[in-house]
């Protein structure tokens, strides 16, 4: 059992619901990334994903576009990512896990990747490029090295393939609450609650939700149904507007703070 | 060469989108097979092909080019005579119709050069279908003529700021849109690239130029040609050109790579002579890219050559040694493009140029025995402007 699986089994035994916080590592520079880190560790969150930048982020909106190209222009590397992630061992609770697309994992080699990742202290990989179709190497990895191979899930799934990702997901299942690309929504798909109901049905591991995520209220709802919730844009928001001031951790931290509160 | 049950061409393909995406593309590469065995879809397709866009096109015996150089026999496959310019009519008008199959009322693509643009613009207006296209704010500005003639068509042209400002990222805003509106919305690709079904697909869309070609070179010739030489961009024309021919092993294939300043000079767009395997706009295949991964701006005088990937079935072809790639530097199409203005009146579009440059350096080695058809993938009106600031006549 990893430190993501350990995550829900402790929150399913005190009857509470994961928190995660996305952040894209390097923005503006990965100094910054370590504090956020240590910050949002401190506010409660249960599993921070580290982005690892891409120069063509196809799922994303244009507030986790623009973190990862000032990430990219900071220099930040998938080695730098690792090294720095490696720095924090021991000295944060929170699980920590990688979003990147397939490319960079690819050319630095699927199995180095996974090894370098788990030897700095990271357990598991989200890729939204990577269909579960496609994912048959990754998964192998990640369950020889004990790496959570994160699946994703959306409304247009079918059924069918709905169980094939459930079996092949490990840590949890990531679903998908619209129909688009990442970025804050001031309000939510009225479908989120059957669909992760829908899901729960066919499999009894986590079924966290991200996509849209903006605000503690939202939060609040999708925890009633389901396992977790997962925050990016509206936190690389904060980051965004805060860029070369001195509140930029603080305020982040005071965000995380309420939504941690909600949930 | 048919690519396997999940889209590979040997290690190159595949499907590598959002979740989101899945659906949409197992519901297009279901159509698409019902659609190939509808004798009413293939008949609606060749009346469109041939009364509308003017297929067959003809297949040129390029003499005084010939004589010019003293070598092989040079052919070329007229793309450029079709209706809206260029070869990228031929997979608009298959996936519009695809699009009326699924009872989808709004189309997006991305463009580089335009033409791909301008040919989907074209079809939207033809079956009365909304359509947005995705243009790098780049390319906009070099191909101004395009975008003017998309808004003309009825078409919204979308500026795309981010990135390279150039096909790559209007591919990505595309990509986005679609996973956003894909209830509602086909995207038609533009090339052979992207993932499974688009590369066969487009492929076999575009296969119709070498279809005629060959009925044409028999016809003409009594026999087929030695050599195949056309540009690779993403590498549709390339591709539909090939194909035919694919178990004829006699028939050498070479495709033209952009060169851009020059292969050393780390600006150009030559993709699977310099790049390496990676995984790219959903598929695997060869990328520019840096070692850590991050895709490479491309570069090339042609923008619709400015890719940094490459579809699949060309990295197969390279890879089996089925095909050989060649790069042909921004200059040097110049010289090809001066070359078939002149001496045979054909002003050629810069894409095209690339291929025409190589087949006449490729024919002085050869002799009147050999011959060779080039793929004249589309006309060069669009490119005036460029050839203007890059040419000084007297």
């Amino acid at each position: 059992m990893n430190l993501i699986e350990k995550k829900f089994r402790d929150l399913r035994q005190r009857n509470k619901k994961a928190f995660i916080v996305y952040i894209a590592a390097g923005d503006p520079d990965l100094a910054t990334t370590k504090r956020l880190i240590l910050e949002l560790d401190k506010c409660g969150v249960d599993i921070i994903e580290l982005g690892i930048p891409f120069s063509d982020p196809m799922a994303d909106g244009p507030t986790i576009q623009a973190a990862s190209n000032r990430a990219l222009k900071s220099g930040t590397t998938v080695r730098a990512i690792f090294a720095m992630a490696g720095s924090l061992a021991g000295t944060i609770r929170a699980a920590l896990c990688v979003m990147t697309y397939y490319n960079p994992v690819f050319v630095h080699g699927l199995q180095r990747f996974v090894k370098d990742a788990k030897h700095a202290g990271i357990d598991g990989i989200i890729v939204p490029d990577l269909p579960c179709d496609e994912s048959g190497d990754l998964v192998r990895l990640g369950r020889r090295f004990n790496f959570s191979v994160i699946q994703l899930c959306a409304p247009t799934t079918s059924s069918g393939r709905l169980e094939k990702i459930a079996r092949l997901s490990t840590g949890f299942i990531y679903y998908v609450s619209l129909t688009g690309v990442t970025g804050a929504r001031a309000s939510l798909s009225a479908d989120i609650d059957k669909n992760v109901r829908r899901i729960k049905k066919i499999t009894a591991k986590p079924v966290c939700v991200g996509f849209g995520v903006s605000n503690p209220k939202q939060a609040k709802d999708i925890v009633r149904y389901a396992d977790g919730v997962i925050v990016g844009s509206a936190v690389i928001r904060i980051i965004e507007k805060n860029l070369g001031k001195a509140g930029l951790v603080k305020n982040v931290g005071r965000f995380a703070s309420r939504l941690r509160r909600a949930i | 060469m048919q690519p396997d049950r999940k889209g590979y061409f040997g290690e190159f393909g595949g499907k590598f989108v959002p979740e989101t995406l899945m659906a949409a593309l197992t519901e297009l590469e279901r159509e698409y097979r019902l659609a190939r065995r509808d004798r009413r879809f293939k008949k609606e397709l060749a009346y469109y092909l041939a009364d509308y866009a003017g297929r067959p096109t003809p297949l040129y015996f390029a003499r005084h080019l010939t004589d010019a150089m003293g070598g092989a026999r040079i052919y070329l496959k007229r793309e450029d005579i079709l209706h809206t310019g260029a070869h990228k009519i031929n997979n608009t008008l298959g996936q519009a119709l695809l699009t009326l199959r699924m009872g989808k009322k709004r189309i997006i693509a991305e463009t580089g050069a335009g033409q791909h643009g301008v040919a989907t613009a074209t079809v939207a207006a033809l079956f009365g279908l909304n359509c947005d296209i995705y243009m790098g704010t780049e390319d906009i500005a070099r191909q101004a003529l395009n975008v003017y003639r998309m808004k003309l068509l009825g078409a919204r042209v979308v500026p795309v700021e981010s990135g390279s400002k150039t096909l790559k990222d209007a591919i990505n805003e595309a990509m986005r849109d679609w996973v956003t509106n894909v209830g509602d919305t086909h995207y038609i690709f533009g090339t052979c690239a992207g993932p499974h079904p688009f590369p066969e697909m487009v492929r076999e869309f575009q296969s119709v130029i070498g279809r005629e070609a060959r009925r044409q070179i028999l016809g003409r010739e009594g026999r087929l040609p030695d050599y195949l030489v056309a540009c690779v961009g993403g590498g549709s024309n390339s591709i539909g050109l090939f194909h035919e021919f694919y178990n004829d092993k006699r028939v050498k294939f070479v495709g033209v790579e952009a060169a851009g300043l020059g292969i050393k000079s780390g600006k150009h767009a030559a993709t699977l002579t310099r790049g390496h395997v990676g995984i790219f706009h959903g598929s695997r295949s060869f990328v520019l890219q840096e070692d850590d991964g991050q895709i490479t701006i491309a570069h090339s005088i042609s923008a619709g050559l400015d890719y940094p990937g490459v579809g699949p079935e060309h990295a197969y072809y390279k890879m089996t040694g089925r095909a050989r790639y060649v790069p042909v530097t921004d200059r040097e199409a110049l010289e090809g493009f001066q070359a078939l203005c002149n001496i045979e009146g054909i002003i050629p579009a810069l894409e095209s140029s690339h291929a025409v440059f190589y087949a006449l350096r490729l024919a002085k080695r050869l002799t009147r025995r050999h011959i060779i058809v080039v793929s004249l993938s589309g006309r060069g009106d669009k490119d005036l402007d460029i050839v203007r600031g890059a040419l000084k006549l007297g």
